[in-house]
């Protein structure tokens, strides 16, 4: 699947039968235990958030919801959240943190909602209060995005100790077409823009903002659930091993240091 | 000083007695300055002489970054950090080398911000001020680096930040390497605060996207200039998405603090005096603090 363009893996991952955050919650964990609500608003179900077992330990998991249908869409609004939901997940990062527990974060959103009430409660500053947060979040965290990681919208929950994409996900500062719209005021130009922005696993690996990429069956994940969440374990295993033994002052100085050394330019 | 004013404006003001209709009045339009957030036409004279402000409804222009350092630091006390440090084209976009080319030299800027240090009634601070006529001030590589810097030098000067922010959020053209500018300078905001020190953000015309959702929104104390747009999404993305135009007022700065958002607005003529005072509070040297 080495030859896929940007494009094509857009079509892959926006295929109705793209198996969803729930999908993944179901097979990589056990006991998985829902929460509710941010304290403050009210509860946003564009993110799902609660703990669970991993290998038998207890975990935090935070994901974005993509529905299944336009009934499930409406519910969960398109994954597109709303500054409650990245409350919420930051509260129960909290916790998490409290009872050391590792936080696990799966990631599928076009990007943050854009709208009046997301606006009123302050959007921007609950995306800006997560990287802050996050970054000094004293318990490991790792990120996987498993579909497409849309912007500020993923970042609220993509600042983490690694981050792993899944083979056919991309991650970008813009969609495709709302790059398409800027530069060439024709989101007919999507295919174009998806091309040229380097948003594929493997770009972003070049670039070094993603760790790993999660091998995916030919065709997609929806063609074999079970193998790619047999590779999600076997990544996960790995990575919460590797972080959970580093002492803490280590962990977060790694953690700076991934995000401190991104950026090109000259002087 | 107004009578000069009007002499300008007349000399260059032509009446047309030929046109059909009645008589027409053309007026040059650089002569002119419409008010974004009132919709008022004054003349431009008469709003650079109360300091870029609209003189209708209270907008606070854009400013460059020379002119707000200029009205903000001490005399002379000013001394810029990382002066010749230029972007480069990170993912190959298409253009994006010689628009920057095209800009330093139209703008005489490297950067869309400027940072250093300088002095405020004598309080010392690391200062940043980002400049909206550079590509809207957007976030690359540069900006994320040099604010970062500047964070950095604070923790270990034990110096309070003030930065005046302004842009369009973060910079396309850098594709993903500019998001991530919105971790890293947020992580340097959070070892600077957890040094205990002090941060103060002044939300300027225009402040939106990844900035809002980054530095700008992290501030201890968060001041905005009267009337200045600041939001998260762009206003023609939403009101794509409710089919609805929205009021005026929506993301201006008296919005965002109805909402909880801004600590105080002000005015342009107090904001020195009122950047030193948090300085000053601040100031642990300078204060005798409580044995907490």
């Amino acid at each position: 699947m080495a030859n896929l363009t940007a494009w094509d893996r857009l079509q892959i991952i926006h295929n109705a039968k793209r198996p969803n955050s729930f999908d993944y919650i179901s097979k990589v964990f056990e006991h998985y235990y829902e929460m509710h609500g941010d304290r403050l608003y009210s509860d946003d179900s564009a993110i799902t958030a609660g703990i669970a077992t991993f290998q038998k330990l207890p975990v935090t998991v935070i994901a974005t919801v993509r529905g299944k249908n336009i009934e499930q869409n409406k519910n969960a609004n398109f994954a597109m959240a709303h500054p409650e939901g990245y409350r919420k997940a930051l509260r129960l990062a909290k916790q998490a943190e409290k009872f050391k527990r590792p936080v696990i974060c799966l990631i599928d959103t076009p990007g943050a909602y854009c709208g009046v009430q997301a606006e009123e409660r302050g959007q921007g500053e609950a995306i800006a209060k997560n990287l802050m947060e996050f970054m000094r979040l004293k318990t490991p965290i790792i990120s996987i995005i498993t579909g497409e990681g849309g912007s500020g919208g993923a970042l609220g929950l993509g600042v983490c100790d690694e981050l792993a994409m899944l083979e056919n996900s991309v991650y970008s500062v813009i969609s495709p077409r709302g790059a398409a719209n800027i530069l060439w005021r024709d989101p007919a130009m999507e295919k174009k823009a998806a091309n040229i922005m380097k948003i594929t696993a493997e770009d972003l690996i070049e670039l070094g903002v993603a760790d790993k990429i999660i091998q995916e069956p030919t065709g997609g994940a929806h063609n074999d659930l079970n193998m790619v969440c047999e590779n999600i374990v076997e990544y996960l295993f790995e990575a919460l091993k590797r972080n959970c033994k580093k002492d803490l002052a280590n962990l977060l100085e790694n953690r700076y240091n991934k995000f401190r050394k991104i950026g090109m330019f000259l002087e | 000083m107004m009578e000069d004013l009007f002499k300008v404006v007349k000399s260059r003001v032509k009446i047309d007695n030929n046109s059909p209709k009645k008589r027409k009045v053309n007026i040059p339009s650089d002569l002119l300055f419409k008010c974004p957030r009132c919709q008022t036409t004054i003349f431009k004279d008469e709003f650079e002489l109360a300091g870029r402000i609209c003189t209708n409804c209270g907008y606070h222009a854009r400013l460059t970054a020379l002119q707000r350092l200029e009205i903000t630091a001490d005399k002379s006390t000013f001394v810029e950090y990382d002066k010749g440090m230029t972007s480069v084209n990170p993912i190959d976009f298409p253009d994006y080398s010689e628009k920057v080319r095209s800009l330093s030299e139209n703008t005489g800027l490297n950067e869309a911000i400027i940072t250093g240090e300088c002095e405020i009634r004598g309080e010392r601070c690391i200062i940043g001020v980002m400049d909206s006529h550079f590509m809207m001030a957007s976030m690359g590589s540069v900006v994320g680096e040099k604010i970062t810097r500047a964070f950095e030098k604070a923790t270990k000067k034990k110096l309070p930040v003030i930065l005046f922010t302004a842009s369009g959020g973060a910079r396309m053209q850098e594709g993903i390497v500019s998001l991530m500018q919105m971790a890293k300078t947020s992580g340097a905001v959070a070892l600077h605060g957890e040094a205990g020190l002090f941060y103060c953000t002044v939300l300027t015309d225009p402040t939106t996207g990844g900035v809002t959702a980054s530095f700008a929104s992290l501030g201890d104390i968060i001041i905005a200039e009267p009337k200045v747009l600041v939001g998260f999404a762009g206003r023609r993305v939403i009101e794509g998405t409710i089919k609805q135009r929205l009021p005026d007022e929506f993301q201006s700065a008296e919005f965002l603090q109805e909402h909880g958002f801004v600590d105080m607005i002000v005015k342009r003529n107090r904001m020195r005096h009122v950047l030193y005072r948090l300085l000053r509070f601040h100031n642990k040297e300078a204060v005798t603090t409580w044995q907490i």
